[in-house]
């Protein structure tokens, strides 16, 4: 039988809401001829749950268990986050120690996040073993977490004018071990595993390549915009906290195994965030000063003037921002969340249509934007 | 398998020859084997993949294999918030799943609507409302153990199945059917 | 190419679109411009393409519902935008009639706008005329009703199930 006698046609493909590769609950609607994906179009929303309209009918210091719960992964700083804009828009002064423990929650939560996303990196792509690796260090992190505020995920640790608990030397010292631990010995230890694995680089080299120009006017943040290249990091651009006294370097793409902006590239940029978050926390840990952990008045009540503000901090995802509008009481009259995750998944039809992209190249693509759906949807 | 008992009335042979019903054969090998539906949907999801990674480890009660797919699994585990958007997935999920099933409601949210019960307009009040619900566990989000405690439940449940009725399962009458 | 302040930005717009700036607010928490809406695609062309401000990102759009304002209700429609080579950054208003919030679409200037007004439009029911395709994105495609506006009611069950258990 010649080629032209088999009929082909385009199929219509339907991944998700409920499929394990795309992270929770995100549907795509493909395309495909063949293997080959046409076209692509993303459906969201299967998680939508009104943290807008929850946060209208709450008082300010009840927001802040809401926003844990966009962004589950990186809990710390979406509170810090939604912190920062309230702080300003009521004067609040953070203590000292508090700006300190702030900066060491929050990376210590950045890792713990770029571990999940690596681990489950792992997992889309068809290894295994790296997932139980990093959640074996993760669990680490959780349990100095859980010593500091009782919970596992969605701690509200991170709290306006300061933070909730002061931190015991017991938790320093756990910290310090736990930096002692993770780098350098056990970072090496996940790149010998999976970075640098010869099929793990065929899989993401080439793939999904993403131009500057392009991320940027899609909205695209965080690592996902660092693994194109561009230099852009709030923490050094418009430091919050106390980040402008820290030294760290912002690791970017650099297409060493391909073209600039692949799969591999912001995959890279993650794992060299984790040595830099290490750093930081070195460098607050011996920092530190005595001191209040909380104003005083901001721990029992807030309430603003009336004024807006928006406000951003750099999560592990992106810039996570918040617009806040108070009309003088205590219960704020609008809360937006910009979510990262939001603006970074809406470049995948794009993506898709760029090159020629695979079935399972589409998964390593959602892999390596590394979102979560709880801060896509609100 | 300690929990089969021999049946055994003959003193001579009851080392010899092992006697059990059927139905404890059956019920022993599946609540040994449970395949969980990965059905992850929220925050909880994380703590699902934490019991089933290293330091929790699921596999040492004899589940473990999430499966992708309903067709191979007999228990679903709602981890997170089920919107309005996503209850007739959840539905079909459930009924695209072999008898008999076993539906876990993990957290908060699935249970009542957790934070989102009073504001949250596009949150389904409860899974509870769309397929009927073996085993509550609280949380927000349950620490693994309490999942395990959970999946311990159902085992015990599995073990009081019995092969000849088939009618327990049944859908509840007043429960959703998709549009 | 070099960071300006805001009233400098705010200079700039006025030299190139006298008309467009309706108020400036530099002193609140956060410094503020509001702009006509029938000039908000001028505005926002300019932002882009005007090689001293230069904002690139389109870091977020809010819709604010204004029921009960003295000079008739309003939907605020407020744009954050930021300059990632000037490290600058502004926030831009519109304000627009309740009853029949329309406006220009920028999807075309910024992509990210597509899903950002997909979403205004959802949760506030304001109308960017021009978007390709300005459904629903985060609601059920058959929901009813803007959420976000303060008038709201949730619906007492949809699709059966009941919505409101206490």
């Amino acid at each position: 039988m010649t080629e032209a006698k088999i009929r082909t046609e385009e199929m219509l493909l339907n991944m998700g809401p409920q499929h394990p590769s795309t992270h929770g609950v995100f549907r795509v609607v493909v395309r495909t001829d063949g293997e080959l994906i046409l076209e692509s179009e993303s459906h969201i929303g299967y998680l939508h749950r009104c943290f807008e309209k929850c946060a209208e009918g709450n008082n300010y210091l009840q927001v802040v268990p809401y926003t844990d719960r966009m962004d589950y992964l990186c809990a710390m700083m979406n509170n810090w986050g939604y912190a920062v804009a309230v702080e300003k828009l009521a004067g609040i002064e953070v203590p000292e120690r508090a700006e300190y423990i702030r900066v060491m929650v929050a990376e210590l939560n950045r890792v713990a996040s770029h571990l999940l996303a690596f681990g489950t990196y792992g997992l889309d792509i068809g290894a295994i073993t790296p997932f139980l690796y990093a959640f074996r260090d993760r669990e680490r992190i959780l349990k100095i977490f859980e010593k500091l505020c009782g919970q596992r995920l969605n701690y509200s640790y991170v709290r306006v004018g300061g933070v909730t608990f002061d931190m015991t030397e017991e938790i320093l010292a756990d910290i310090e071990a736990f930096c002692d631990y993770f780098d350098p010995k056990i970072i090496d230890e996940y790149d010998n595993l999976l970075s640098y694995n010869g099929i793990f680089i065929s899989r993401t080299a080439n793939v999904g390549v993403m131009p500057a120009d392009l991320a940027i006017s899609y909205g695209v943040t965080g690592p996902s915009l660092r693994g194109s290249g561009v230099q852009r990091d709030l923490r050094r651009d418009a430091p919050y906290g106390i980040y402008d006294r820290l030294e760290f370097d912002v690791p970017v793409g650099t297409g060493e195994m391909g073209q600039l902006g692949d799969c591999w590239d912001r995959y890279m940029v993650r794992m060299r965030e984790m040595r830099q978050s290490i750093r930081l926390v070195r460098q607050a840990l011996a920092g530190i000063p005595e001191g209040p952990f909380c104003d005083k008045k901001a721990y029992r009540a807030v309430k603003p003037k009336a004024g807006e503000t928006y406000k951003r901090v750099e999560g592990a995802r992106g810039e996570v921002g918040f617009y806040i509008v108070s009309d003088g009481t205590n219960i704020p009259y609008r809360v937006k969340a910009r979510a990262p995750s939001f603006s970074n998944i809406s470049i995948l039809d794009k993506l898709t249509s760029l090159s020629d992209v695979m079935v399972a190249d589409l998964v390593a693509i959602i892999g390596s934007l590394d979102i979560v759906l709880g801060e896509v949807d609100r | 398998m300690s929990e089969l008992e021999n049946r055994n009335p003959d003193p001579l042979t009851k080392n010899v020859v092992f006697l059990t019903a059927v139905d404890d054969i059956i019920n022993a090998t599946r609540a040994n084997s449970v395949w969980p539906l990965t059905f992850g949907l929220a925050c909880c999801a994380i703590e699902m993949m934490a019991t089933g990674a290293a330091k929790y480890d699921i596999d040492r009660f004899g589940s473990g294999p999430f499966r992708g797919t309903p067709r191979q699994s007999d228990l679903m585990i709602v981890a997170g918030t089920v919107t309005h958007k996503m209850a007739p997935r959840v539905k079909r999920l459930y009924d695209q799943m072999p008898e008999p099933k076993y539906v876990i409601a993990m957290g908060g949210c699935v249970i009542r609507g957790g934070p989102y019960v009073k504001h949250g307009y596009h949150v389904v009040k409860g899974v509870d409302l769309l397929v009927p619900v073996d085993v509550y566990i609280p949380g927000c989000p349950p620490r693994p153990e309490a999942l395990l405690e959970g999946l311990f439940k159902v085992q015990k449940l599995m073990k009081r199945e019995k092969i000849l009725d088939r009618t327990r399962r049944t859908t509840k009458p007043e429960v959703y059917q998709p549009v | 190419m070099a960071r300006l302040e805001v009233g400098q930005i705010i200079a700039v717009l006025k030299e190139k679109l006298p008309d467009a700036v309706v108020e400036e607010v530099l002193d609140g928490v956060d410094p503020f411009v509001v702009v006509k809406a029938e000039a908000w695609a001028a505005v926002a062309g300019l932002c882009r393409d005007d090689s001293r401000l230069g904002f690139d990102l389109l870091s977020c759009i809010t819709g604010v519902d204004y029921p009960e304002r003295e000079d008739g209700a309003e939907i605020e429609v407020i744009y954050n935008l930021d300059s990632i080579a000037n490290h600058h950054e502004l926030t831009v208003k519109v304000k627009l009639p309740r009853d029949d919030p329309r406006i220009a679409s920028v999807e075309e200037i910024w992509r990210t706008a597509d899903w950002h007004e997909r979403e205004t439009y959802d949760l506030l029911g304001v109308v960017f005329e021009g978007h390709h395709n300005l459904v629903r994105i985060l609601c059920a495609e058959d929901w009813v009703g803007h959420p976000l506006r303060k008038d709201y009611e949730p619906p007492d069950s949809f699709h059966g199930i009941k919505n409101v258990i206490y």
